[in-house]
């Protein structure tokens, strides 16, 4: 029997103030445990929380770059749950108006344009981390992290395959970024999502029965967790068992999902609304200036690239994916002045510098400026391609100035015809051989000489002139 | 709704706290006594009617993004039963 699956996620994303969502802590990650702490995030009693005017300008941009309606009177709703993350027994959520609903975002997914909807966004405050202690079987909290201003993107479940889950995650993290709102580092957990998961027979109207894994970060572990999940749940309905509704942890070490302690319901987090934090109002001006300070978008950024440069479409989607490779595209650009040429070199020799070292684009460590000087330098025939790799190469592990280091270590082409001669005079005296073999027909035997010759004069000849002297000396 | 013994134990397991049975039996018909009274409040129409999400009529207070500078830990952890590490100490969590 075929089986469809259906797939919903909740997506929490970190935001980047400088400050927390109700008092004036830090947000940065890290720091030694309970640092960045004070007695309104770590829930004294008597304390009050004040919003982050900014929390409430982030979320009004995610929702406009989201197609999402603003919920012009929003509040906050209180969540009640023991657990010690949260040093109040409840979390400051939106429960009952949402600052910002009914939305979309579209994905390109292999059958054309796709749309996936958002349910909702809402603002809450991040919880504590519990570290487990092994030497005393007891847990320490730390609270750094509690406080910080989230955005949880709640979509419909609209997806129904581990990519189009990707295809939209990697959309809605081009738009957290391009819009600031978040820096999306993933590692870090500033994006996170829960993944909402079922099947049914292909055809029957009803959704099955769902469940829930928690706290995904990484793409791959995603991938790895909707398919072992789909396929857990099909053997169950094969075997003509039940799906139970539950929570369940993924492990991606075993590549297995486990249940989790089963979950409380909506009911039982006695939401009610937040009494201590007055309501939102967001006026009509406000949101025009919000929209007059909105970016050019990815998908915006797509088509203008296609159109105005003519670039590929498989190009402009890697490029216009990662806000990093934007910038260094758009920089490059404007040196080089050859939107073709510059997303060539990203495509081929960047991407292949970040596979080789394991590198994300976030992490790009370089002079967005070098890229370019490079291509510069390259199309004005003063360097060799082998050069210009080799520089680049230079530029990116090491974020060595191009002009400076093509000097230093005298890497200009050589245009000294004489000299270039002499080198390959100097070649063929070493490979006698090869030389015969080619004077007795065979002609593989003068590429490797022009391998040779190259590498004698360390790629800084140009091929062109060096097969041209080849040929005139073997005549 | 009739508020029964199940209920009870159930609400006790949410607020993480453990009656005796005298106190079960009055929680009991407390529960039902405030439950008739919201069936009172029920018969009033209340259709026209928006809901009141804040007793004020005050909306937007804000602080602006920029940071202060947190408690020092060590008044931070001056009150925690236990602590180590410069974390406050629980019991261990179910994973």
């Amino acid at each position: 029997m075929n089986y469809e699956i259906t797939i919903g996620l909740e997506v929490h994303t970190e935001l980047s103030t400088k400050s927390k969502i109700f008092c004036n802590c830090t947000t940065l990650f890290g720091g030694e445990p309970n640092t960045h702490v004070c007695e309104i995030c770590s829930g004294m009693p008597g304390t009050l929380p004040l919003l982050n005017q900014t929390v409430v300008e982030y979320a009004v941009k995610t929702g406009l770059a989201t197609n999402c309606s603003i919920t012009r009177y929003n509040k906050f709703d209180r969540k009640n749950y023991f657990y010690p993350d949260l040093p109040k027994a409840y979390q400051i959520s939106q429960l009952y108006l949402p600052v910002c609903r009914n939305g979309y975002v579209e994905i390109d997914s292999d059958a054309g344009k796709k749309k996936v909807r958002i349910h909702e966004i809402h603002m809450e405050e991040d919880a504590g981390k519990l570290i487990h202690d092994p030497w005393e079987d007891c847990t320490l909290v730390d609270y750094n992290r509690c406080g910080v201003p989230l955005l949880e993107i709640v979509s419909e479940p609209d997806m129904s395959s581990a990519q189009e889950v990707i295809d939209y995650l990697e959309k809605l993290r081009a738009i957290l970024q391009y819009t600031g709102v978040s820096d999306c580092k993933m590692q870090e957990g500033s994006l996170r999502a829960d993944i909402n998961l079922s099947v049914r027979p292909a055809g029957q109207k009803e959704l099955g029965t769902r469940t829930e894994m928690k706290n995904m970060n990484s793409f791959k572990a995603i991938t790895r967790a909707i398919e072992s999940e789909s396929k857990r749940q099909i053997e169950l309905l094969e075997e003509g068992k039940e799906v139970v509704q539950q929570t369940r942890r993924w492990d991606d070490n075993k590549g297995t999902s486990y249940s989790m302690r089963s979950k409380e319901d909506a009911h039982d987090y006695k939401y009610f609304p937040e009494p201590d934090l007055p309501p939102i109002e967001i006026s009509d001006a406000q949101i025009d200036e919000i929209k007059s300070s909105m970016p050019e978008l990815p998908q915006n950024k797509k088509l203008r690239y296609i159109s105005e440069f003519g670039l590929p479409q498989y190009d402009t989607g890697i490029i216009t994916n990662s806000i990093h490779l934007v910038y260094l595209f758009e920089e490059t650009v404007k040196i080089c002045k050859n939107p073709k040429i510059a997303a060539n070199w990203i495509m081929v020799e960047l991407m292949k510098l970040l596979n080789d070292s394991g590198t994300l684009p976030e992490n790009i460590n370089f002079n967005h400026s070098s890229l370019g000087k490079i291509i510069v330098i390259l199309e004005q025939g003063k360097i060799t391609r082998e050069t210009a790799k080799k520089v680049f190469g230079e530029v990116f592990y090491n974020d060595v100035d191009p002009d400076t280091y093509i000097k230093d270590n005298n890497l200009s082409v050589m245009t000294d015809s004489l000299a270039i001669r002499t080198a390959i005079e100097d070649v063929l005296t070493q490979n006698e051989k090869s030389v015969n073999e080619y004077k007795g027909g065979k002609t593989q035997a003068f590429q490797y000489l022009i391998g040779q010759s190259m590498r004698a004069l360390k790629g800084q000849a140009q091929a062109q002139e060096v097969t041209k002297i080849l040929k005139d000396i073997l005549g | 709704m009739q508020i029964g013994s199940d209920l009870v134990n159930y609400l006790e397991a949410l607020a993480r706290i453990e009656l005796t049975d005298t106190q079960r039996e009055k929680c009991k018909s407390d529960l039902q006594d405030i439950l008739s009274y919201i069936d009172t409040l029920n018969e009033l129409d209340t259709s026209g009617v928006e809901p009141l999400s804040h007793s004020f009529p005050v909306t937007n207070v804000f602080h602006e993004d920029c940071v202060q500078e947190s408690k020092d830990r060590d008044g931070l952890l001056l009150n925690a039963p236990f602590k180590k590490d410069g974390c406050f100490k629980v019991p261990k969590t179910v994973e």
